[in-house]
């Protein structure tokens, strides 16, 4: 609990609050509410997820550089070998779904893997540990520490992707192989509208898809830590109840934790797999 | 929960993160492990040729040894037929030997024995004169029956 006047919802409120910054009339400030958060409005930024995405982006790629310079064909060291281990497995699932040869998949899937994954893994971090640390410096500041629990995250990354697909679309079936696959098929020029209709959604269904898939996971995992946080918030005196409860939050949240491992790890893998696909059938000339 | 321009940041850093991670992650890793992977390959085949050569070696070892018993026995065949030569050889000439100095020391012997016969009669003769010269002292000269005792002496 942040405070001992909040309220459940208000704990859960506070909980599901990004820390969204704007340069208002000259000077930066940060919302204190949700309300004033959505009068800010497009330009407005969200300081903790961009915070860290970048500090686990950075993390990534600084002990991936460093495994990168001490490679050898020798015997492998501890860290080498790890990142080695990863990046065959990467290379392998490329191997697998992807069939052309385009140098940016597999470091593109390496990417997206390793940083979905470790901001997913900010989700194992105890829920009010790094808020309350925040709260001791300003206790009306928001702070959520898994970028992927914010739609602007997963939309960034999904849009980027899809943008990256349109590229290569274009660029190997040329602007009319592009547009004839959008329009001429399933039905042949005769069904045109019901073709791009289908093919349209077909298409946009792609990164809408890989948002919410990885953002609706993440955000229903926190939600069910926030739910299991609250058990133990209601203490007041040690009584059997209460006791029961606090103990029954322990356990749940090392459940709930030991089964999110499972999950962080495969929406890492579902939207890094899905990439690969997409960015195959953008390569693929329709017959 | 709002959309706002978080999504261009993150957009932006997504972009930046991967072209680092294409230019100075993918490519040295996955080098280094094309260059192990090769060493790895180099090393098994080198190690299968080295497996095949020391079967080939081994063949080779027994091959060998069979030639060098085959070529001993020989040898030794040779040397005992040799040894019972030389013994059979030796035998032949001890004999031989043997028989001659029998014969040298037979010989020897007959002349011997034919010296001393002759100095035998030599002397019995002489005796049988000097005891008929006692004997007979005037009656019979020396000169005048040198014949007669000649004679006699032959037939002893």
């Amino acid at each position: 609990m942040a405070s001992e006047s909040l309220t459940s919802s208000e704990y859960i409120k506070h909980h599901l609050q990004n820390l969204t910054c704007t340069i208002k009339e000259g000077h930066f400030h940060c919302a204190h509410s949700a309300q004033e958060a959505k009068e800010m409005g497009f330009w407005a930024i969200n300081l903790d997820t961009v915070l860290m995405s970048f500090l686990l982006g950075t993390i990534f790629l600084f002990f991936f550089t460093r495994a990168a310079n001490k490679a050898t064909a020798g015997v492998p060291s501890g860290l080498v070998n790890f990142v080695e281990w990863v990046i065959e497995f990467i290379d392998s699932s490329v191997r697998g779904s992807f069939s052309f040869k385009n140098s940016l998949v597999a470091p593109l899937a390496l990417t997206i893997f390793m940083w979905i994954f470790l901001m997913n893994l900010m989700d194992l971090i105890p829920i009010d540990f790094v808020g309350q640390l925040i709260a001791l410096y300003d206790p009306h500041m928001y702070f959520k520490i898994v970028p992927t629990t914010d739609p602007n995250a997963t939309f960034g990354m999904a849009l980027s992707v899809f943008f990256i697909v349109l590229f290569y679309s274009i660029k190997m079936k040329g602007l009319g192989g592009f547009v004839g696959e959008l329009t001429l098929q399933p039905f042949g020029k005769f069904g045109l509208p019901a073709n791009i209709f289908l093919e349209g959604v077909n298409l946009i269904a792609k990164p809408i898809s890989l948002a919410l898939r990885l953002f609706g996971n993440m955000y229903a995992g926190e939600m069910i830590f926030i739910l299991i946080a609250i058990m133990g918030s209601t203490w007041a005196g040690f009584t059997i109840a209460n006791a029961t409860l606090f103990s029954s939050q322990i356990l749940l949240s090392l459940i709930w934790a030991i089964f999110h491992i499972l999950i962080i790890t495969l929406q890492a893998f579902i939207f890094m797999t899905l990439t690969i696909v997409y960015l195959d059938m953008a390569h693929q000339e329709h017959h | 929960m709002n959309i706002n321009a978080t999504l261009i940041a993150q957009a932006i850093m997504f972009a930046v993160f991967v072209w680092f991670c294409m230019k100075f992650v993918w490519p040295p890793i996955m080098n280094a492990l094309a260059v192990r992977q090769k060493q790895i390959a180099d090393g098994l085949a080198a190690a299968d040729r080295g497996k095949h050569e020391l079967e080939l070696a081994a063949k080779k070892a027994t091959q060998e040894l069979h030639a060098a018993k085959e070529k001993a026995s020989d040898i030794i065949a040779q040397a005992e037929k040799r040894a019972t030569e030389i013994v059979e050889e030796s035998k032949t000439n001890a004999k031989t030997e043997g028989d001659r100095i029998i014969a040298g020391a037979k010989a020897e012997i007959e002349q011997e024995v034919n010296r001393a016969k002759e100095g035998l009669r030599q002397q019995v003769s002489e005796l049988a004169v000097a005891g008929a010269e006692k004997i007979l002292r005037k009656e019979i000269d020396a000169k005048a029956h040198a014949d007669m005792l000649k004679t006699i002496a032959n037939e002893l």
